[in-house]
């Protein structure tokens, strides 16, 4: 499903976030990707929707080749993927019912069909009465399930997670990591960035492990 | 198909609650892009109406020309005789001394004062169709007449319709020039419109291009905001001359009573009405176009991040 083979990446500034990485994720795996802080985990997600591009190498998602992939192409990949960014980037002039729609609309669903979704993926994240609630109004943990509500909405195949639980306490962060565990065992692909080791101990995933943008363990 | 059409109302919906947002400056332009675009329309709207009765009179050029006041019955046969003998001349017409003032009585309703004339005022005359009605012919037929004995005076009635109807080439081409400027301008404001609204958008266009909207889907709805607003002020431009030519007419009314003749402004014809809608639509749409296509490109995820 997600295949990474020789790949570097060196930001305009000099920087080298990553340096010659390369592993495997099958479909339907629940891997982490882990490191201290600066050792290249969003990069490496964000060369997997094209966000960034490989200096070098391949990177191979689902028979496509992402780093060679035309820009008219981008939107559709990433239509294969749910995000769960660190920062949520929810829109905050539309309610919780209409940011979870955003997709359903980008894919052009229909409103009905639309509607159904909406509300099965917020009630699957136990948001469900809060559907004309602004995203202000909600806590941050809130905010986080809202993010993955999105997410999830238009069921993709591969669900990537950047510190899905990074600012929230301990009972809402194990909340989630049953939340990722259950899309897992439907059949979705579940990449997460992370260093917590509450939810690596909760969800006893397979590792990835980066360390100054190289490969420590996979 | 339905659900290209059902996104495409949602886009068209999507901006109409944009436009709702900021109704006041959303009003504003479609305002200003009116006014402006009442100017050259207006002007159309007169010239094409001059243009139009000045054409019905340089159509049938005639030459008029009038006998002395004392002239005898006949010297004006001589000058009957001669026209009919002219090779330049077509057909006239004699007007007699005395039919011209019942007509100057019944057309001018001065009958009273017509009345009370010691004499006539009035001397015969003959209106002369000219064989060749170009300018030169016209010229040459009335320097002749002139010299003929009795003639007082000689007129070239389609002159100045003539003069009109290039005064009004003029005028046409003041509007054409006119309106391609105010197509600019139109264009040049919304850019400029598009772009702040691309700007204070920024982090929403950013968020949906992350989950894989396509451009085209991010720059439905500004196209048809530019359209929308376009259109707009084609209707408030079409409502300002509509309004012109009403009050033109109302007033004209009571100058027609005087003159007893119908003077009347046509208003647009339903063509140049939809045109009036459609060419602002599309230019909105084209500096839409331009801006959001520039300023999109601009926004890329990552880049900053
Ligand atoms: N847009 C960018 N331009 C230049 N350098 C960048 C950019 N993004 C990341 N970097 C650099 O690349 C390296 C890897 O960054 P990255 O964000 O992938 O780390 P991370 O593992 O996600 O860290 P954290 O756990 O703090 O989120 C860092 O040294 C960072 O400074
Ligand atoms: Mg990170």
């Amino acid at each position: 499903m997600i295949s990474l083979s020789h790949v570097s990446k060196r930001y305009p500034g000099g920087r080298q976030a990553l340096h010659d990485v390369g592993f495997t994720i099958e479909s339907g795996e629940l891997a982490f990707i882990t490191g201290h802080s600066g050792a290249g985990k969003t990069t490496l997600l964000k060369l997997l929707v094209a966000i960034e591009r490989p200096t070098s190498g391949s990177v191979i998602v689902s028979g496509q080749n992402v780093g060679a992939l035309k820009p008219r192409a981008v939107p559709f990949l990433r239509r294969k993927f749910g995000l769960v960014f660190q920062d949520h980037k929810l829109l905050f002039d539309r309610n919780v019912f209409n940011n979870v729609a955003l997709p359903l609309q980008i894919a052009g669903y229909r409103a009905k069909d639309a509607a159904r979704r909406v509300r099965a993926a917020l009630d699957k994240v136990g948001l469900l009465a809060y559907e004309k609630a602004l995203p202000i109004t909600l806590s941050g943990g809130e905010q986080q399930r809202l993010c993955i509500a999105r997410a999830i909405v238009h069921r993709p195949a591969i669900l990537l997670a950047d510190e899905p639980t990074g600012n929230l306490d301990a009972e809402y962060a194990a909340e989630i990591g049953e939340l990722f565990r259950s899309f897992n065992q439907v059949g979705v692909t579940v990449v997460i960035a992370t260093h917590d080791p509450a939810l690596l101990a909760q969800l006893a995933p397979r590792v990835i492990t980066l360390r100054h943008g190289k490969l420590a363990a996979a | 198909m339905m659900a290209w059409l059902a996104q495409h109302a949602r886009s068209f919906g999507a901006t109409f609650a944009r436009l709702a947002r900021a109704p006041l400056g959303a009003a504003l332009n479609i305002l200003v892009i009116g006014i402006a675009l009442s100017l050259p329309v207006g002007l159309y709207v007169v010239i094409a109406n001059l243009q139009a009765s000045s054409h019905q009179l340089a159509a049938e050029p005639q030459v008029s020309a009038f006998m002395a006041l004392d002239a005898s019955r006949a010297e004006v046969a001589q000058i009957e005789a001669r026209l009919k003998q002219n090779p330049l001349v077509q057909r006239f017409r004699f007007v007699p001394r005395e039919q011209a003032l019942q007509e100057l009585k019944q057309a001018s309703g001065l009958a009273d004062v017509v009345d009370s004339l010691p004499q006539n005022p009035l001397p015969d005359a003959f209106v002369v169709n000219a064989r060749d009605s170009t300018p030169q012919a016209l010229e040459a037929l009335r320097d002749e007449i002139r010299q003929w004995p009795r003639v007082a005076h000689v007129q070239l009635d389609a002159a100045w319709a003539r003069r009109l109807d290039a005064a009004l080439r003029l005028g046409r081409l003041a509007v054409a020039l006119l309106g391609a400027l105010l197509a600019l301008a139109l264009v040049a404001v919304t850019f400029n419109t598009i772009r702040l609204q691309v700007l204070t958008q920024r982090d929403e266009i950013e968020v949906i291009k992350l989950i894989g909207a396509t451009d085209a889907f991010i720059r439905r709805p500004f196209l048809y905001f530019g359209a929308l607003q376009g259109c707009g002020g084609g209707i408030v431009a079409w409502l300002i001359v509509s309004g012109g030519v009403y009050l033109l007419n109302h007033n004209l009314g009571e100058l027609s009573h005087v003159y007893a003749t119908l003077i009347q402004l046509k208003h647009l014809s339903l063509g140049d009405s939809l045109s009036l809608l459609a060419f602002p639509a599309a230019l909105g749409w084209f500096g839409a176009w331009l801006s959001v296509g520039r300023h999109l490109a601009l926004i890329e995820p990552g880049a900053g991040k």
